[in-house]
């Protein structure tokens, strides 16, 4: 549970990257939180572990003020997965590397081994066990990135930009893999320009704009109103698209979803035969 | 930080701004020179007031001061030094001339933080390469010494990244002693050298996909040229060596303390 009320935050240059932003995150949800460059996303979710610390209002993680305790400990709940893996790898092997934040967290030898083994099964690392992260492609480092921070199980998982530099291949096991962890009751917060992505995983879309909240809701409404997302530079998904260009014939604008968008298609089909 | 925010270079339209680097590169050597000619209180006292009104002309003022804050430290201990070794070396006790000696000392640095702090703050990377290069140091040299400038900001600020990343993964920089302490920077090192390095095989891959080092003979967009300013800034340079030369072998300087 993430709860935000009004927070407020600059950074030292005098940049007021956050307005005053709230925000109940519950357990278990599945939040994308979308906006242009300079938005403040990546800004805001980082005071839900406390690495910023706002200047105004108040960011409590399960219960605890941020501003009350260390980084340290607050990541043991909340796991922050940062956009570029390069960031974060320095261990010799990738064994170690995921065994770097364990260690930090003071856990037994033994568990550590159990977690890391289950952690690179998890990513289907296991054969990369012994190999320096750097030599690694992109997909694979940004993936030993994801496997050293679940390695402890937080209950709540930030990623910045899962996507960037993914395939469509690992993007949709990124997919499955954020629906298992929802599905386990973890919470997860995703930081991303990826419409497509969002518009196939259908989460709580928060859409941010120079610092606040401009819409809060489900996929279906935020990503399919046109003026909204022209706001914050975003272009409407590739279903959304058609459908708003298909509703002269009479359909619903605010499809995203391929499987529903199908079934309307075939609805509409046996109305009145297309030509 | 706030050191090194007091020496990085800001677009600002000012006369400062636009003299030659290398006249306002040998103002601040004349400066530095006089600043260690003298250890009496007095000149030195004059000399850090003859920076202000170039810091006001330059409307750095701001940044100035930060650098200035950002030296206070370092300019605490020097004082501190001082004192402490002449009271333990001088039969513990502390004369007024003692404290007048290490105030000296101590604006002797402010003086040198200043003059340099002036220069940085307004000549962009830019002009100091083109400085350089005009000085006939060879361009490879005069480039890898802007890019390394140029990439200072950049660096700390991924610094700061890789210590959030790392921080988020439970690492506490804070903790331990002075050695723990020390290794627990290298999960934040490796990651910085490794980018380093990899940014700056992309910058020469970039470079070299723009033909860079294709002519021998380069021109240049922009030519320094000396004007009025930077004559009278020359002139200004020079005088302030030869009346310091002067006062130093000819006129005694009183102190403070005598005065009084």
């Amino acid at each position: 549970m993430i709860e935000a009320e009004n927070v407020h935050f600059s950074y030292p240059n005098k940049v007021e990257a956050l307005k005053g932003v709230s925000i109940t995150i519950k357990d278990g949800e599945f939040v994308a939180i979308m906006g242009q460059n300079g938005a403040g996303k990546s800004t805001f979710v980082k005071h839900f572990n406390g690495l910023l610390k706002p200047i105004e209002g108040i960011v409590r993680a399960d219960g605890i003020e941020t501003t009350k305790t260390s980084v340290a400990r607050l990541a043991r709940n909340v796991g922050f997965v940062f956009q570029n893996p390069d960031h974060q790898l320095f261990s010799e092997t990738v064994e170690e590397e995921i065994s770097f934040a364990l260690k930090n967290f003071g856990f037994e030898p033994k568990v550590i081994e159990e977690r890391v083994t289950w952690a690179l099964n998890l990513l289907s690392l296991t054969q990369y066990r012994k190999t320096s992260p750097f030599l690694l492609s992109g997909g694979e480092r940004k993936r030993v990135a994801l496997a050293s921070v679940l390695a402890w199980d937080p209950k709540t998982l930030i990623l910045d930009e899962p996507t960037i530099g993914q395939d469509h291949e690992q993007k949709e096991i990124l997919r499955q893999f954020i629906l298992q962890l929802q599905s386990q009751g973890k919470t997860v917060v995703i930081v991303t320009h990826d419409v497509e992505f969002v518009a196939e995983s259908n989460p709580r879309v928060v859409l941010m704009k120079e610092g606040k909240i401009v819409a809060d809701g489900v996929g279906k409404d935020i990503l399919t109103d046109p003026a909204l997302l022209e706001m914050s530079s975003i272009v409407l998904p590739q279903i959304a698209q058609l459908f708003t260009k298909l509703s002269p014939l009479g359909l619903p604008k605010n499809i995203i979803d391929i499987y529903e968008a199908k079934e309307i298609i075939l609805k509409a089909k046996e109305r009145k035969p297309l030509q | 930080m706030s050191v090194f925010d007091g020496l990085r270079f800001r677009k600002v339209y000012s006369p400062i701004h636009n003299l030659d680097p290398r006249i306002k590169f040998v103002y601040v050597i004349s400066i530095f020179v006089v600043a260690i000619l003298f250890s009496q209180i007095i000149p030195l006292m004059l000399l850090f007031l003859l920076q202000i009104p170039f810091v006001l002309l330059a409307k750095v003022s701001r940044q100035w001061l930060r650098s200035l804050r950002g030296a206070s430290f370092l300019a605490a201990l020097i004082f501190v030094i001082n004192i402490a070794t002449t009271f333990f070396t001088s039969g513990y006790r502390i004369t007024p001339l003692n404290i007048e000696y290490a105030a000296s000392l101590t604006l002797r640095f402010v003086v040198l933080v200043e003059s340099f702090s002036v220069f940085f703050l307004t000549t962009s990377p830019d002009h100091l390469g083109l400085a350089l290069e005009e000085s006939r140091v060879p361009y490879e040299f005069a480039f890898a010494f802007t890019t390394a400038v140029r990439f200072v900001p950049v660096l700390a600020e991924e610094a700061q990244t890789i210590m959030d990343a790392q921080k988020a993964r439970g690492l506490e920089l804070e903790k331990g002693g002075l050695l723990k302490r020390i290794r627990n920077y290298v999960p934040v090192l490796i990651p910085l050298i490794v980018s380093a390095i990899r940014r700056s095989l992309e910058l020469a891959e970039a470079m070299e996909s723009r033909a860079w080092g294709a002519t021998k003979k380069r021109t240049n967009l922009y030519a320094l040229k000396l004007h009025r300013g930077d004559y009278a800034l020359l002139a200004i340079s020079v005088g302030i060596i030869a009346i310091a030369v002067y006062t130093h072998f000819f006129v005694s300087i009183p102190t403070i303390t005598s005065l009084l």
